[in-house]
């Protein structure tokens, strides 16, 4: 038996050692702890501070600002302006029901709104803003302001929009802009690069065609976050770069005034500088309203476009297609002179129709013109005189002056929805339709009829290169350094010489002075007495159909016709006859004839355009100084 | 008699003073000033409630703490039985009459103050325990006879702490509990024993587990597999230790912290945070103010000449570590997270004053080393 004292220092000796045990285990523990430390901080130090930075940080792309359209006089005509708009934070609304009830007593805001946003709130994170309204009226935006204090989570804002003129004018030379669709995410790789809420694309015309200039590029800001999302402070703003601005050649004043004109019309007005290939106006008839889509457009709104019959959405310019008619009657008469198969001297008797290859071809003119010469055959526009310089030419050496003069290719190439007409041939009717040529084909080529489709602008583009002595041009409708750079580079291009004989040019162009300033001639009524404004035009009306027999016996006016069945008007001119500047077409869809529709709404235009030609020149030397 | 007890013994006040372990109670002081500042961190830089009333809590406490130390550790001997069963009454009470909070019941309102019970706990399992083994000679530790006692008075408490539920606080009393045990020489094979009976009982146990004790364990295997969920505490934690780097990224600029992804950033997480602003080079250093502590307190048991001092230091110092240890493992990742506040750093009323308690009476083993207990 142990002593108490020696059980006391056993008992002790035992503690001490297991306490040693239990000691070496704690160091080993803490050793442990310690190398974890050093992992976690030194060794992976980065990859944790990479998160941290990643929770701390939060970057917000800013839309950048869209570039400018102006007119040829600097004029804005597609702008941005402030819009008032309301933001919602959906994270600081405390109930969205209510709120929601709330807003639609103050602002436009229906149950389909509501419940679009409902869907889109599913897709965001809490603390993304979304756009609740993104155009309020005025009174909406104060009335607002004045309930703002008892909603949460809202706020009204003063944003950039889009803007375009309201009279619709220039709506389809410069389309619109719209939210950034999925479609075009997926077209466009600079649009997946810099896609930021709230950013608008063109979705048409100019806009589109000049988007990746002129959208600019998206600014840059950092914030510091807290974990519940909220900005604590901005570490780091970057300024967007705003897009680029864009002159075009137009003249906002003459486009309005072409807008009026057109009003309750179906057709189209071109306008080109017969020099430099400036448009100087391009208008569409029927139109609408861009500012409309730069929104989100409303259904109504659209079904009442789609379903206009007078197709508002298309720029009839140069996506519409029509048989040029008589307005073809010069650049066959020239075709038929440079080829020598007649002479301006020859002489056709015109007895208002004519029987070839076993069928009856028409005049206008039932009575008939009598004998003409071509001069003559010109100015009244006499078909059976025309017939036959078709008959003696052929298609194919008509097919080539045309494509000479612009007829079957892309004018200005830049708008997407352009199109390129049809310039008719025997080998293209054997390609295409796999049949051979009809002798008869070729008379109704002779006057505009048949396969022959053009568009407006490339009629106004074929008037201007006559015009202009038979030199070729360049239209464009950008003014900007690659075209400049273009008409020095390509100088053998532009203004090659288009004719073998500038008398032949020459007696073109005074035909045509006949037709409109000397009585008989198809646009006399709408010709201008005072010197300055006098022009030289010739007039068309191409059938949309195949007049029958019975209709011709009838004597049916055009009034009378179902509109789908009436004529085009059509009427090509170019002004002053001395010393011209400017070609013209104008087409009516389904408006009787050019010399009684097409040819007096030339006469009002040309004098507005005459008006501001001194004005125009002076802009244009403006930009020479400014190259 | 508290009189009598502090003035007696035939040594002076002045003697008794001096025999203060000065070290002890400088990094006690120390890690008082660090926690201070820590939790004005978590306040970003302000000075709130949470270090305003963490200061007080020091200061009352490190008082107490002074105070105790001249309790005669004989005292201790004779009141040890009843502080661990009025602690135990006081668990009870918080079975029947808690303050529910955060869907644990933890808390008893003492119209004072909200005690923590479990926490006192800790510190009064190794009294009873320190005393209960005083008497038994080393050979008789293993006696069925003797080990009765000790497994009720270690698991009682545990399980009633463990259904609260606290499972970290649970194991960190059963830790503390074990921890003298094995000091009084048990066999070593019966803690090998008890480990695999342990291992063999685990899925039993995990079936006893709540849902929310489940999702730890099984997010500490693998935190991303509910990143913002169940795994969000540790993943946040881990980036704000990783992202702290050697240096840290200086006082009041942990951004994890100060932008509210650190969660409990007070309590458990408070090492977390420290070691964001001041980097590998501040944590180590403070795991050194600790491990100065726990080295200091085993020096006082070891300078001891009766073996309940040297028993309660040992013990106390190896909880201590537990506390710890165990509080670092598991913002480090390698624990799960269970509730285990940092000693002295965490904010927490009870924690502090269990620690402190549990200071002062190694500061008494210290002042009355020599003294034998009859």
């Amino acid at each position: 038996m142990l002593s108490f004292a020696e059980t006391f220092q056993s008992k002790s000796k035992t503690i001490s050692r297991r306490m040693f045990i239990l000691s070496s285990l704690k160091a080993a523990i803490f050793i442990a702890i310690i190398s974890r430390l050093f992992y976690l901080q030194i060794s992976e130090n980065i990859k944790w501070k990479t998160l941290s930075d990643k929770n701390r940080l939060r970057e917000w792309r800013t839309v950048p600002q869209r570039g400018i359209i102006k007119d040829h006089f600097g004029k804005e005509i597609a702008k941005n302006t402030q819009v008032f708009q309301l933001h919602m934070i959906p994270e600081d609304v405390p109930n969205l029901e209510s709120l929601f009830f709330r807003l639609s007593k103050i602002i436009n805001f229906d149950k389909r709104t509501q419940n679009n946003l409902i869907k889109k709130l599913k897709k965001r994170k809490p603390w993304e803003t979304i756009i609740v309204s993104d155009n309020l009226s005025w009174e909406e935006f104060s009335r607002l302001n004045l309930f703002l204090h008892e909603m949460q989570g809202i706020k009204p804002v003063v944003a950039v929009a889009r803007k375009y003129l309201e009279d619709g004018s220039s709506s389809h030379i410069l389309g619109y802009v719209s939210e950034v669709s999925v479609k075009d995410l997926e077209t466009s790789s600079l649009l997946r690069e810099i896609n930021v809420p709230g950013l608008k694309t063109g979705k048409n015309g100019l806009e589109k065609s000049l988007n990746e200039g002129m959208i600019g590029q998206p600014g840059l800001q950092r914030f510091e976050v807290n974990a519940h999302g909220k900005r604590i402070k901005e570490l780091k703003f970057i300024q967007g770069t705003p897009g680029k601005n864009y002159r075009t050649t137009l003249d906002i004043e003459v486009q309005k005034y072409a807008g009026e004109l057109l009003k309750e019309k179906s057709g189209s007005i071109c306008i080109m500088d017969i020099y430099t290939g400036d448009i100087v106006a391009m208008v569409s008839s029927p139109t609408f309203d861009a500012n409309k889509f730069v929104h989100g457009i409303s259904t109504k709104d659209w079904q009442d476009l789609i379903k206009n019959e007078k197709k508002p959405l298309i720029n009839k310019s140069i996506a519409g297609l029509y048989p040029p008619g008589s307005t073809i009657k010069p650049l066959v008469a020239l075709s038929a002179l440079e080829n020598d198969v007649i002479s301006p001297n020859t002489l056709r008797e015109c007895r208002g129709s004519i029987e070839l290859y076993g069928h009856k071809y028409h005049c206008w003119k039932e009575k008939g013109h009598g004998v003409v010469n071509l001069r003559e055959a010109i100015k009244q526009s006499c078909d059976i005189y025309f017939y036959e310089v078709a008959r003696r030419l052929g298609v194919d050496r008509l097919a080539i002056t045309a494509n000479k003069f612009g007829l079957g290719s892309g004018v200005l190439n830049i708008l997407n929805e352009e199109r390129t007409g049809l310039v008719p041939s025997t080998e293209w009717k054997m390609k295409n339709i796999g049949k051979g040529w009809v002798l008869g084909e070729t008379l109704l080529a002779g006057i505009g009829q048949g396969y022959y489709q053009v568009t407006p602008l490339q009629l106004c583009l074929m008037s201007a290169q006559l015009a202009n002595g038979g030199y070729k041009i360049k239209p464009k409708i950008i003014h900007d350094e690659q075209t400049s750079q273009l008409n020095q580079d390509v100088t053998d291009e532009i203004f090659k010489q288009l004719y073998r004989n500038k008398e032949n040019v020459k007696f073109v162009l005074d035909a045509q002075y006949g037709a409109t300033n000397e009585p008989m001639g198809t646009s006399y009524r709408s010709r201008h007495v005072k010197s300055e404004y006098i022009f030289a035009g010739k007039t068309g009306t191409s059938q949309t159909r195949t007049i029958t027999a019975e209709e011709r016996k009838l004597k049916l006016k055009q009034k009378d016709l179902p509109y789908k069945r009436r004529d085009h008007a059509l009427f090509t001119a170019f002004a002053p006859y001395k010393n011209p500047q400017y070609a013209i077409s104008i087409v009516i869809e389904h408006g009787g004839t050019g010399s009684s529709t097409a040819a007096p709404i030339a006469k009002k235009i040309i004098k507005k355009v005459l008006d501001r030609h001194k004005l125009r020149k002076k802009y244009q030397t403006d930009l020479f100084q400014e190259v | 008699m508290i009189k009598q007890n502090i003035y007696g013994g035939v040594r002076s006040f002045r003697d008794k003073i001096f025999a203060l372990d000065f070290i002890l109670i400088f990094f006690v002081l120390l890690l008082g000033i660090i926690s201070i500042f820590a939790m004005y961190s978590t306040e970003q830089g302000k000075f709130g409630y949470y270090t305003q009333s963490h200061l007080y809590r020091f200061f009352i406490f490190f008082i107490l703490f002074i105070i105790i130390s001249f309790f005669r550790i004989q005292n201790w001997y004779k009141t040890a039985y009843l502080f661990y069963f009025v602690i135990l009454i006081l668990l009870f009470a918080v079975d029947l009459f808690g303050v529910v909070s955060s869907g644990s019941k933890r808390w008893i309102n003492l119209f004072f103050i909200n005690l923590q019970p479990s926490e006192l706990m800790k510190i009064s399992l190794i009294i009873f325990l320190a005393r209960y083994y005083y008497k038994i000679p080393t050979e008789n530790v293993a006696n069925l006879k003797y080990i009765i006692a000790p497994l009720f008075a270690i698991f009682v408490p545990v399980l009633l702490v463990a259904d609260q539920p606290d499972l970290g606080t649970a194991v960190l009393i059963l830790v503390g509990g074990f921890a003298v045990i094995w000091l009084t020489g048990f066999k070593f094979k019966f803690f090998l024993y008890s480990f695999f009976i342990l291992i063999f009982l685990m899925p039993l146990g995990i079936s006893f587990l709540k849902p929310y004790q489940k999702s730890r364990i099984l997010t500490f295997f693998d935190p991303e597999r509910d990143a913002l969920g169940a795994g969000y505490q540790i993943i946040q934690s881990k980036i704000a230790l990783g992202s702290g780097g050697i240096f840290g990224k200086g006082f009041l600029q942990g951004s994890q912290s100060y932008l509210d992804y650190l969660p409990e950033k007070h309590t458990d997480f408070i090492f977390t945070l420290f070691s964001e602003e001041f980097g590998f080079v501040g944590s180590t250093t403070l795991l050194l103010v600790y491990v100065t502590i726990i080295y200091r307190i085993t020096t006082i048991g070891r300078q001891s000449r009766n073996n309940f001092a040297r028993l309660f230091c040992f013990g106390f110092a190896s909880a201590f570590f537990a506390y710890v240890a165990v509080n670092m493992s598991m913002v480090l990742g390698l624990l799960p997270i269970v509730g285990a506040p940092l000693p002295i750093m965490s904010y927490g009323g009870s924690s502090m004053l269990s620690i402190m308690i549990g200071l002062g009476i190694v500061m008494s083993c210290k002042v009355y080393q020599d003294e034998e207990i009859n």
